[in-house]
């Protein structure tokens, strides 16, 4: 058996395509870069470091986009004192893409502290990205003082509610959830019951083949619910996606990527390009990480997302800045 | 005549009980304000998350993690902006009660002031 045969799902005990084996594969991987590679419902992933001897097929695809997130600019503490240069530095590895991305989704926490010149900062960096187009949603940190007022003016324009949004692109079906408002004491991420009875309705007309990407910056999956990693209604949110044959589902906020499987869906969160935070209750308290500056860049970084259409795939590549 | 001096003699006398009254409650010292009271925030947690104050304190929240964190009672009644780094935020509890309130951005993070 040759090393990639040993990356393929030997068990599927459940006839859902995935089996705990390839799963938790995959999950060691997320830490250094990863290739998910989702192929008819079949999980199947490779390290990145093996990307070329995937060849271009694998990645390619009809449709590239790439999520930034955690941008957090205005922070200037120890971990990472400059974070614009480490967005910059994203936007290099986003231009260098053999696969030019048609658009970027940004899954929040912008700003660090909600500051007009922390988000004209980050519009201005983000200008010298190729794709043009960037898809927001807000990060607690986009929304402080103002319930978001300044958020949606600049980012959300033509969105509902507190900025929640859906939009297709190649036959794939986005939507752009708001998981950062009106939390409750003791509680995690929150949509609310009237961004899921709109959620609901959008897509009650869509067909189940449709594919869908669902991007919203708390984890919409109960990763550390100690640190108030997930979000109290998202099992709700999910039920209304449960018709459609392939749900991906992307989240920032916890400036580590992760990924888990579970039946049609695939939830990955992407790196930070400001600074990382800790392994789920690796420390005392989810704050940023400090680490020697010549590691820093090996912990942030972007994901490049690409559609296969033909084999109605979405594979999704985690890549560091470092 | 001895009557009726006898007689003013026990009304000054009373007077001056009254006055003498009147000058021992206000010779006893004013109630001071009470001192006011910290909350620190450290590693994502309010220290101590439980304070006990007297009516009329002043309490001061400051953060001290590298993350900006918020006050926000449980009613909503009092209410911080998000206060970054080394920030304060202040509030006079008045009347005795509980006070529960947490984090907006973080709300595992829980505290409570009791009011007496």
């Amino acid at each position: 058996m040759d090393e990639r045969g040993k990356d393929e799902i030997l068990h599927d005990h459940n006839h859902d395509g995935i089996d705990r084996r390839g799963f938790l594969k995959c999950m060691a991987w997320a830490g250094t870069g990863a290739l998910c590679v989702i192929d008819g419902g079949v999980l199947k992933s490779y390290s990145l470091s093996r990307l070329s001897e995937i060849g271009e097929k694998e990645a390619e695809g009809e449709l590239s986009f790439v999520q930034i997130s955690d941008s957090h600019m205005g922070f200037n503490k120890p971990a990472n004192p400059d974070v614009a240069s480490t967005l910059k530095a994203a936007v290099d590895k986003i231009n260098a893409l053999p696969i030019p991305p048609q658009f970027m989704l940004h899954t929040g926490d912008i700003s660090h502290l909600s500051k007009p010149e922390e988000f004209d900062n980050v519009e201005q960096i983000l200008k010298s990205a190729n794709p043009k187009t960037v898809f927001y949603v807000p990060g607690e940190h986009d929304v402080l003082n103002d319930e978001g007022a300044q958020y949606r003016e600049r980012f959300g324009k033509g969105s509902q509610g507190s900025g929640w949004h859906s939009f297709d692109q190649k036959g794939i079906h986005f939507i752009g959830l708001v998981n950062v408002m009106n939390l409750k004491a003791g509680g995690m991420g929150s949509l609310g019951a009237e961004q899921l009875a709109w959620l609901e309705k959008d897509v009650t007309h869509l067909s189940k083949s449709t594919p869908i990407v669902v991007f919203a910056h708390i984890p919409l999956w109960s990763v550390y619910p100690e640190w108030g990693w997930g979000t109290e209604d998202s099992a709700q949110a999910l039920g209304h996606l449960k018709k459609f044959g392939s749900v991906t589902v992307l989240n920032g906020h916890i400036h580590q990527t992760m990924q888990k499987v579970e039946g049609n869906v695939t939830f990955h969160t992407a790196a930070s390009t400001a600074f990382p935070q800790p392994k789920p209750g690796a420390a005392p308290a989810p704050g940023p990480m400090k680490v020697p500056d010549d590691q820093l860049r090996g912990l942030l970084g972007v994901t490049d997302v690409n559609y296969i259409q033909r084999r109605h795939a979405l594979a999704v590549i985690d890549s560091t800045l470092g | 005549m001895t009557r009726r001096v006898l007689y003013i003699a026990a009304i000054a006398t009373m007077l001056m009980a009254i006055l003498a009254g009147r000058q021992t409650t206000q010779a006893a010292p004013p109630a001071a304000p009470p001192a006011g009271a910290d909350v620190k925030i450290d590693n994502f947690a309010f220290t101590p998350a439980t304070l006990t104050v007297r009516a009329g304190t002043e309490v001061t929240w400051t953060n001290r993690d590298d993350i900006p964190h918020t006050v926000l009672s449980d009613d909503k009644s009092i209410k911080s902006k998000a206060l970054d780094t080394d920030e304060k935020f202040s509030y006079t509890f008045t009347k005795p009660g509980t006070y529960s309130y947490f984090c907006s951005l973080h709300p595992k993070m829980k505290g409570t002031i009791v009011v007496e």
